[in-house]
């Protein structure tokens, strides 16, 4: 079967021969590795992304470290400042006292227990109010806020890509309707739907608690519900544009279904922009964490976020003296790292922006 | 634009409705009540307190007398209003009804004692974000890729990086308590605004700069900027003649949701620099069961964001002639 279409290749003797090979001079790149290249060549994303895998490894790793307590409460009068020499590390007193952690954290605690012992840092970044340490705190409240930013824009993808992809495939009335109702959804202010929800929450707990729910979970698929809706925006316009072109008629052809269409050859089309999507999403929902910590309505104490840790800092601003540890530490943390996940966002979007490619 | 407008309407109405009657009945049908307290009441004061504002009745008429000027009551008994006199005309009539918790309120009266201040707190905060945005985008548009733009362009993402009670708290301390130039908080001056205003704007006005900058640059590169150099116009003329208004669209069409944000972000400010605007009561009224204040406000936000929105759809087109209302 081959032997015929060879020969018609070879048609251009030697000729063909040094055209193919000039051709296997150029390397072949996908999309994914100009993007990645385009990324790395953009210093200031790098340099996001490289802060942004540290600090991620930080927090997972916060149980190992040998960090004081997040949670030891001292009752001394005043927070203590940090201390000067950002070295010392010994044995002052650490207390193992945590909020209810998962099997995974526990064993990690027991094993810091295990290698250092009764050592920690000394208050590195001072104490709050309370005498707990602010730098364990940072670190713990980071893992916190980062898995309710994570899972709740996961679930806002969830929702935003399905609905999104179906509504500009199925195209015409059906998707004049389901833009409809997005338009809808827009305009209802939903701040006052998640406090309204999260007040019923509290009102429920007991009965939540017992199915293992808890308003963490809550929490996500509340925020997850909300954000959502420009996803969907952004997904369909990209659905729309790519359903008239060949591949998707081709694989129509062959006989794929719509399901098939959209999920298999749709979707990872539009994952790029997706992608984009992400990063600027998780710096949202990690502000609003915060806003509603600041109500009140978010992670509950003894549970540390970086939300309450910027409340519990902007409460105790007063004009006989300023605590300004309390408030800069977890400002410049949550700062930077939004400040990273923004940077990265929009050099991912230069970096996958296909108007771009093959311009250097 | 007529039908443009009535389509817009209608799907006021029904969002309208979506919103009473789903925040209406989930807010009946969970525990508590607005008169619950830490002490129980005696039962017979307790029913006496429920008939008075209809909660024996069943929801759906709760929920008709909620909604219509229709006097349900057997008895002929009208939903008392605010001052014990005037009888309750439901919300289509524009009353909101007495505040369940606030007894010799209604919630028409303390919309409209909060509302002005909420909005002159939100046009303060807006008006710093178009400011500080727009010289700011178009100042890094223009010095495109020297180190005035990479500083604003920073300072731009910085501000949206924090949230607005942390940028408040800065604010405090740098010029409330190291210079003591502005009072710390409460209302009154219109000295009390600026530093709310400042705070609540300022994230606001770091997606604006994004914004202007990327739509100047678009424009900016365009041919009948090029045409306008050519011709000789002075550099100024171009900018203020030619360019602005296309690079701003994309601000313009920001606006609705913005002005959204603003109403949204100040229950917030509200709290931290205590002004007795409007967003302070949402928060109180939801943790109080204060059904009706609850609903008063939920609404009153609704009718804003969605009115907003239509009239930033609407300037749109004329700013933009080659944009159709009825593209859909």
């Amino acid at each position: 079967m081959d032997q015929p279409k060879r020969e018609r290749w070879n048609l251009g003797g030697t000729q063909m021969e040094s055209l193919l090979k000039e051709i296997a001079r150029f390397k072949g790149e996908s999309l994914w590795q100009d993007a990645w290249r385009r990324l790395k060549a953009s210093r200031a994303s790098w340099w996001a992304l490289v802060f942004l895998a540290a600090f991620g490894g930080v927090s997972i790793l916060a149980p190992v470290l040998p960090l004081p307590s997040p949670t030891a409460i001292d009752l001394q009068i005043e927070p203590q400042p940090p201390v000067a020499p950002w070295t010392q590390f010994g044995n002052n007193g650490y207390r193992p006292e945590y909020w209810d952690l998962n099997a995974i954290d526990e064993s990690l605690v027991s094993l810091r227990q295990s290698v250092f012992g009764d050592w920690q840092f000394s208050n590195w970044l001072g104490t709050d109010s309370k005498g707990r340490d602010i730098l364990s705190r940072i670190i713990w409240g980071s893992r916190t806020s980062i898995l309710v930013a994570i899972a709740a824009t996961l679930c806002s993808l969830l929702i935003g890509v399905s609905y999104g992809a179906t509504s500009g495939f199925l195209g015409g009335r059906i998707d004049n309707l389901m833009m409809r109702i997005v338009d809808v959804l827009y305009s209802i202010p939903f701040i006052f739907v998640v406090i309204f929800l999260i007040t019923i929450v509290n009102e429920y707990r007991i009965e939540l608690d017992r199915r293992g729910i808890n308003r963490e979970i809550v929490f996500y698929v509340v925020i997850g519900a909300i954000y959502w809706l420009t996803m969907a925006r952004v997904v369909r316009g990209q659905v729309l544009s790519l359903r008239k072109t060949e591949f998707v008629e081709a694989a129509r052809v062959i006989g794929a279904s719509s399901t098939r269409i959209v999920f298999v050859h749709l979707v990872p089309n539009v994952l790029s922009i997706v992608i984009v999507y992400l990063t600027l999403t998780i710096p949202a929902v990690m502000l609003f964490e915060a806003f509603l910590s600041f109500l009140g309505l978010g992670i509950e104490p003894p549970k540390v976020s970086w939300g309450l840790l910027a409340v519990d800092g902007s409460e105790v601003i007063n004009p006989v003296k300023i605590y300004w540890w309390l408030i800069v530490f977890p400002a410049a943390a949550m700062g930077a790292t939004l400040l990273a996940l923004n940077i990265l966002g929009d050099g991912l979007r230069d970096a996958l922006d296909p108007k771009l490619r093959g311009k250097d | 634009m007529i039908r443009f407008l009535w389509r817009r309407f209608l799907w006021f109405g029904l969002t309208l409705f979506c919103v009473v009657s789903v925040s209406f009945f989930l807010m009946r049908s969970v525990r508590g009540g607005p008169f619950d307290n830490e002490r129980s009441l005696n039962p017979a004061i307790e029913r006496n307190i429920q008939a008075r504002y209809h909660l024996d009745w069943p929801q759906w008429k709760q929920f008709l007398h909620y909604i219509g000027p229709l006097n349900l009551a057997e008895d002929g008994a009208e939903l008392i209003g605010g001052d014990g006199t005037d009888p309750f005309g439901g919300i289509l009539t524009g009353d909101f009804g007495p505040s369940f918790k606030y007894r010799d309120f209604t919630v028409n009266d303390i919309i409209a004692q909060s509302l002005p201040i909420s909005v002159s707190l939100g046009s303060i905060a807006l008006l710093w974000a178009l400011i500080l945005g727009l010289t700011a985008g178009i100042a890094s548009a223009l010095y495109r890729n020297t180190k005035t733009d990479v500083a604003l362009r920073l300072a731009a993402t910085t501000g949206i990086a924090l949230p607005n009670f942390v940028i408040a708290g800065f604010l405090v301390i740098l010029f409330v308590f190291l210079m003591p130039l502005l009072p710390v908080a409460g209302y009154g001056t219109p000295q009390h605004l600026l530093l709310p205003g400042f705070a609540l704007g300022a994230p606001f006005a770091a997606y604006i700069a994004r914004l202007s900058r990327t739509g100047m640059l678009e424009v900016l590169s365009q041919d009948h900027i090029r045409t306008a150099h050519a011709k000789g116009l002075p550099a100024r003329l171009v900018l203020l003649r030619h360019a602005l208004k296309g690079g701003l669209l994309p601000v313009v069409s920001y606006l609705g949701p913005a002005t959204a944000g603003i109403l949204t972000g100040s229950l917030v400010i509200e709290r931290i620099f205590a002004i007795p605007g409007t967003g302070s009561h949402f928060v109180n009224s939801a943790l109080n069961r204060d059904y009706t204040l609850s609903m008063g406000v939920t609404i009153l936000y609704t009718v804003l964001v969605y009115g907003l929105n239509t009239v930033v759809d609407l300037a749109y087109t004329f700013l933009d002639p080659r944009i159709k209302l009825e593209e859909s």
